[in-house]
């Protein structure tokens, strides 16, 4: 009873707010529309121009082309990193100062983060210029901004801690004795971290990559800033559409990018109970 | 996070991983900071200098153009519109999260459909939640406004994040401390004013600071909630596309400076309530 009164404002706001807007969305994208207004219908149009367009193919492909290679490289930094926050930082308040060194950008604009990237990636950018100081080249590289290479860098920079977070309060649950306890039994180090370590550690991985992988799908912003109009994503074609007021296409494409989202959360749910390892 | 650490055997030497880590980590902290760096070192650029090296002299030209009226004359006002509506946000996320992270202690019917709409609404994408309200307000023939739809947005996001916070607060917490409080015959109000509110005080200040900055930045979901009134942040992405000078930086400067210090106090008030209450409740935002 008193459990109810105290999460009757979340749920009040979530639904009101978060549930509603999405049935809302969900009929919306069964409408007809002109070029003056949206009119009150059941049709599929919406989705089958959706579908039937090759450029939906091609900007699925390569949002889900960025979310895996970003997915790869931030689990691998996430997990090493709290790995080593985790087991080899010995003092209590050396990890925090060194947790907080990597948390404290993820506090400033995410637009700030990613103009931070062009005077530094630029052909007269800061790297550009240490790499012709140390002689690695002779001439800048081009590649680096305004590329597929930029944006990869500014997701990892941008969505780095969102896997660091979860993994690290995962070993952070591991008994360090247990590791004593392989490593007496006579396993070696991989061995530890394949039958040991990863199955205890699977909640926070999955979580983290939930984060990353729903960002990635969902961004915009850095594309657009960052590829120099060379690759689009899925939102940055729904905007184009909401600014056009076209709401019904707009709708379809937000729905079929929830539905496609929701099955990928769904699938790593099935693996992990991630309520579990949160509210116990 | 520091419930757990492994404790050091005198003696012990360090293996191999831990110089290959510790130079990851470096690199990777080389990797956060570089870039941003570079912009607070490009927003002392001197008045005739571009976005790029070199510095051009040195000067705080750049920051002074913020006030200066023209291109940037909309800067300081949406600035404290951003400031108010991250004070709201950040308040009513301390109530409405404190509040559900204490009712999740138990389950309850619903608790678990709960749990998983609060998921869905912190890795929905933030446009479309935007979308969704901004489009549920013309339906209903409301104008959207800061402190109307903006704020709902932003709740949208920042209520999951003071949720799943409070789980890592409350978790933390020995409901026997409780127990005992009732025992000693104190009411339910008295329980949570006198016991379970100072005990998890640390976590509500991490809650709140965190709460504020996410609002202070938030873009996606405000964008098509705000009306007419811009935010910091949705000013200075109209101001990307329009203006190339070292203004951007110079207020990304800041940006991070005012964050910096609000995070700065806020840990400093943390430790200082630890001190002042030894090993119990140990945590951070």
């Amino acid at each position: 009873m008193t459990s109810w009164l105290q999460v009757t404002p979340l749920a009040v706001i979530l639904i009101a707010l978060f549930a509603l807007p999405m049935i809302l969305f969900l009929a919306v994208s069964f409408f007809d529309y002109d070029r003056t207004g949206i009119y009150p219908a059941f049709i599929l149009d919406n989705y089958h121009d959706l579908v039937s367009s090759p450029s939906t193919l091609r900007v699925y492909g390569s949002s889900l082309k960025f979310a895996f290679i970003v997915w790869a490289i931030t689990l691998f930094l996430g997990f090493n990193i709290a790995w080593f926050l985790i087991f080899h930082v010995r003092s209590g308040k050396v990890r925090a100062v060194l947790f907080l060194a990597c948390a404290i950008p993820f506090w400033t604009s995410g637009i700030i983060r990613t103009i931070a990237w062009i005077p530094f990636l630029g052909r007269n950018g800061a790297f550009n210029q240490l790499l012709m100081a140390l002689h690695v080249t002779t001439k800048p590289l081009e590649f680096l901004l305004f590329s597929d290479f930029a944006v990869v860098i500014t997701y990892v920079h941008l969505f780095t801690l969102l896997m660091v977070g979860p993994v690290a309060n995962s070993l952070a649950k591991i008994d360090p004795a247990l590791l004593e306890a392989a490593r007496d039994a006579g396993a070696s180090r991989w061995q530890t971290m394949v039958s040991v370590v990863f199955p205890l550690a699977k909640t926070g991985i999955a979580l983290g990559s939930i984060l990353v992988f729903t960002q990635v799908m969902g961004d915009y912003f850095v594309v657009k800033q960052m590829s120099g109009g060379q690759s689009a994503s899925i939102v940055s074609a729904l905007s184009t559409e909401i600014a056009a007021m076209q709401y019904p296409p707009a709708a379809a494409s937000a729905m079929v990018l929830v539905v496609f989202v929701a099955v990928m959360v769904a699938g790593l749910m099935r693996i992990v109970d991630v309520r579990r390892e949160l509210v116990q | 996070m520091n419930a757990r650490a492994p404790r050091s055997r005198i003696g012990d030497r360090r293996p191999w991983t831990f110089y290959a880590l510790a130079t990851l980590f470096s690199l990777f902290l080389l990797f956060l900071y570089g870039p941003m760096a570079v912009i607070y070192l490009l927003s002392f650029q001197g008045p005739d200098g571009g976005v790029t090296f070199p510095m051009v002299g040195h000067s705080v030209f750049w920051f002074e153009d913020i006030l200066r009226p023209g291109q940037m004359a909309n800067i300081p006002v949406s600035f404290s519109r951003s400031i108010s509506l991250a004070v709201v946000v950040s308040l009513l996320t301390v109530v409405i999260s404190v509040a559900a992270g204490l009712g999740f202690r138990r389950r309850f019917p619903g608790s678990g459909a709960l749990f998983y709409l609060a998921i869905a609404s912190l890795v929905m994408r933030s446009l479309l939640v935007g979308f969704g309200i901004g489009l549920g307000f013309q339906f209903l023939g409301w104008n959207t406004g800061l402190f109307t739809s903006a704020l709902g947005a932003q709740l949208t996001w920042t209520l999951p994040f003071g949720l799943f916070a409070m789980f890592a607060v409350v978790n933390r917490f020995n409901r026997s401390w409780e127990e005992a409080a009732a025992d000693l015959g104190a009411s339910a109000w008295q329980r949570l004013v006198h016991v379970t509110l100072p005990i998890l005080l640390p976590g509500i200040l991490g809650v709140a600071v965190g709460a504020l900055t996410l609002s202070y930045d938030e873009y996606a979901r405000t964008t098509l909630t705000i009306g007419t009134k811009n935010t910091l942040p949705l000013e200075i992405y109209a101001l990307i596309s329009s203006a190339t000078s070292p203004t951007l930086f110079a207020i990304g400067t800041i940006t991070t400076a005012v964050s910096f210090a609000i995070i700065g106090v806020t840990m400093l008030a943390i430790f200082r309530m630890q001190r002042w209450r030894g090993p119990i409740g140990r945590q951070h935002g």
